[in-house]
């Protein structure tokens, strides 16, 4: 395709050398809330990421699941260094990217990329697809004016649009043609970690499935590892090799998908995965038998309750889980790690 | 409610409804040949996409479609005619008899006003009592929505309440004049799914408590399964499969339903390809000859183009209907939604040739010996 004769190999060493791609060690990101009156003094942290761990490999997904406002997005946004974190460390390949001058980190820009959920608010309306997808590869100066538009070509063409629209504006293409053009530019530095923020929650599900279908095949091919943010867990579980679950800012349960969807741990997991509705009306009149019905809402993150974050709507919460904050480590012979004093295998039909 | 209903008698007959919008680009088909019964109790659900006409038909039904709107067919509550009813006649059914949830509590509650307000005022509208008894009874209506402490709620702000306990207000609304058809549209779809089961736990119980019928409006597959008893897809406008909802879930006999279906991830098909429709819903300006999904159809015969199909009825315990003129054809492959299976990436070549780098772009070193190897291999 261009003259290059780098070759980037499809199945990726990083996963090989024994380190992973991304490592993320006691995340936290605190927003200030302002109070009222001419001069707005800070009243109160918003605690919107406290203390996520994790490590992810080359070709891997980690679906990250959970409630709005439980801080998905907070946690794929301080990763990416789009909101600086307010402690903690995110290693990308042994490198820290927390404590990286601006500089070093737009070079790195090229390996992390993000595909943002609203494809309407996501395209700037007065860019032609041309210029949407050809803004990396002019910052990171890919190369002549000519492999530009070459490589512009090949990547609508990837993600299966036509190249020959790329003149027209991001209006006049439908939801999930845009999601595409989203994709194509996250793709167009060949990036090797891609955040996938609610990718495909705003589109109507027919066209949903073409998205989630082109994202796996493009992670096969592409050996891409992805931190993929939703709330739908039927299309987390389709995709993720492992699974996340986030409550209030913390990860309370971590294990590979098989074991978070059949037999979890966390009381949180098991409401959360009983409440999603399947479309198959024998099953889900027998779910629905046995459905956990959660009482009350998520508590305000600006004032969490002590200890074990979810006690307030647990119906296992005893005393100790208003003084103690339970650890994410591993409990009775499950491979998940889980963050309750209490956890105990379920069977989630 | 208090008079005596014939279970078995509909209390709601639409027939033939056809919603039309006049535009510069000429007109919007927004709803095509509408026609369904619903009984005391019953749940229907409503499915399909953005712009299948789904929202637009329970906008005619409660009269709450512009002027500029062309309605024909008939909408008939109880043996009564509601198409044709002047704005202010259909006052007196609306929120009476047919009451509506909107998908966004956000903005179907007024922000300056209490809830309590709010619901007495809905009451008053029907009612000739007073403010104070008006008020007893919004308390009331909160209450049977689920709302601890309903007496203080009541003085409260929407602001002051969660996304999902706004949701119960709106609800709450909704019930308060005791209506015997609730039209629920999109109702969880701004939700979390641990408040969407609580919402969804609470709409069936009022059922149960009110015998009240619903017509359940989403684009929720699952919803849909745990909840209705009948069930309608819309597609371009119009009813393309309708039946009971284990007759269309598991014998779906119109392939865009099935490409519905195999478009929703299911634990059952971990590992296997999602089977989307391609393509895009058709222009309801410019809809295309014949079967208005013929364009997307994987199944798509000459005849498709011809003739748009009857909604034909083809069986099943209770009647399963579907407009497709292949159904028949379409119930003899066992596994239909593979018929939609295909491969997403558009290029052809393997994509790890497409990917050559531009050599002024510095590479990372660990990726100079497999370049390396690359060329000798070449």
């Amino acid at each position: 395709m261009s003259t290059g004769t780098e070759t980037r190999p499809a199945s990726g060493d990083a996963g090989t050398t024994g380190t992973p791609l991304l490592q993320v060690k006691d995340l936290f990101k605190s927003f200030p809330v302002r109070g009222g009156g001419i001069i707005p003094r800070t009243v109160g942290q918003v605690q919107a990421v406290h203390g996520v761990s994790f490590d992810l490999a080359a070709g891997e997904t980690l679906g990250l699941v959970g409630e709005s406002g439980s801080g998905k997005s907070t946690t794929g946004r301080a990763i990416l260094q789009l909101h600086k974190p307010t402690s903690g460390s995110v290693k990308f390949e042994g490198r820290e990217l927390t404590t990286m001058h601006s500089k070093e980190l737009q070079a790195m820009r090229r390996d992390l990329q993000i595909v943002f959920q609203d494809p309407y608010a996501s395209l700037d309306p007065r860019w032609q697809v041309n210029d949407i997808i050809a803004e990396p590869l002019r910052i990171h100066r890919f190369g002549s004016a000519e492999t530009i538009q070459q490589r512009i070509n090949q990547l609508m063409e990837i993600v299966g649009l036509n190249p020959e629209h790329r003149n027209r504006y991001a209006h006049e293409f439908s939801g999930g043609q845009r999601q595409r053009i989203g994709i194509a530019r996250a793709l167009a530095l060949n990036p090797k970690f891609v955040v996938l923020d609610e990718p495909v929650s705003a589109l109507d599900v027919s066209v949903q499935a073409g998205v989630v279908n082109l994202l796996g095949e493009l992670q096969q091919e592409l050996n891409l590892a992805y931190l993929f943010v939703a709330h739908d867990l039927s299309v987390v579980r389709h995709l993720s090799h492992r699974v996340a679950v986030m409550y209030l800012g913390s990860l309370i349960e971590v294990g590979p998908r098989e074991q978070i969807y059949s037999k979890p741990m966390h009381p949180y997991t098991q409401a959360l995965l009983s409440a999603v509705p399947v479309p198959d009306p024998k099953r889900e009149r027998e779910r629905q038998r046995s459905r956990i019905v959660l009482t009350g809402d998520v508590p305000s993150p600006v004032n969490p309750p002590s200890g074990c974050r979810f006690r307030t709507r647990c119906w296992k919460a005893q005393d100790v889980c208003a003084t103690e904050v339970p650890e994410l480590k591993r409990r009775g012979d499950s491979e998940l790690l889980s963050a309750c004093h209490f956890a105990e295998e379920m069977h989630v039909a | 409610m208090t008079e005596t209903i014939d279970p078995n008698e509909p209390l709601l007959r639409v027939a033939d409804l056809t919603v039309e919008f006049p535009t510069d680009d000429g007109v919007v088909h927004a709803v095509r040949d509408l026609s369904f019964d619903l009984k005391p109790r019953e749940v229907l659900g409503v499915v399909g996409e953005s712009g299948s006409g789904k929202s637009v038909s329970s906008m005619a039904i409660l009269g709450l479609l512009p002027r500029s709107a062309r309605i024909s067919g008939s909408i008939s509550y109880r043996g009564q005619e509601l198409n044709g009813l002047s704005y202010n006649e259909m006052r007196k059914f609306r929120g009476n008899s047919v009451s509506m949830i909107f998908q966004d509590p956000m903005t179907s509650l007024n922000p300056v006003f209490t809830v309590g307000a709010q619901l007495s005022e809905a009451y008053l509208e029907h009612h000739k009592v007073s403010k104070k008894a008006a008020w007893a009874k919004a308390v009331e209506a909160l209450e049977q929505v689920g709302i601890p402490q309903p007496d203080r709620r009541a003085k409260q702000y929407p602001h002051e309440f969660s996304g999902g306990m706004r949701q119960r207000v709106v609800i709450a609304m909704a019930i308060i004049n005791d209506p015997d058809v609730i039209i629920a549209d999109e109702p969880t779809t701004a939700l979390d799914v641990t408040v969407q089961a609580q919402i969804l736990e609470t709409l069936l119980r009022i059922r149960d408590d009110t015998n009240a019928a619903i017509i359940m409006i989403t684009h929720d597959l699952g919803v849909v399964a745990g909840m209705v008893d009948k069930v309608q897809v819309m597609y371009a406008g119009t009813v393309v499969e309708a039946g009971t909802v284990d007759d269309v879930f598991d014998a779906p006999r119109m392939p865009y339903t099935v490409g519905l279906l195999g478009s929703n991830p299911d634990p059952s098909l971990i590992g296997q390809k999602l089977t989307p429709i391609s393509g895009a819903p058709p222009s309801l300006v410019n809809l295309p000859t014949g079967c208005a999904f013929s364009p997307r159809c994987p199944l798509v015969a000459p005849v498709c183009h011809e003739s748009e199909p009857d909604l034909l009825e083809i069986g099943g315990a209770v009647v399963h209907h579907s407009r497709c003129h292949r159904w028949n054809d379409l119930a003899g492959y066992e596994d239909p939604k593979k018929l939609f299976a295909r491969k997403e990436i558009g290029a052809e070549e393997p994509l790890a040739a497409l990917l050559i780098d531009n050599p002024e772009v510095v590479v990372e070193e660990h990726l100079a010996d497999s370049g390396d190897k690359k060329e000798a291999a070449s």
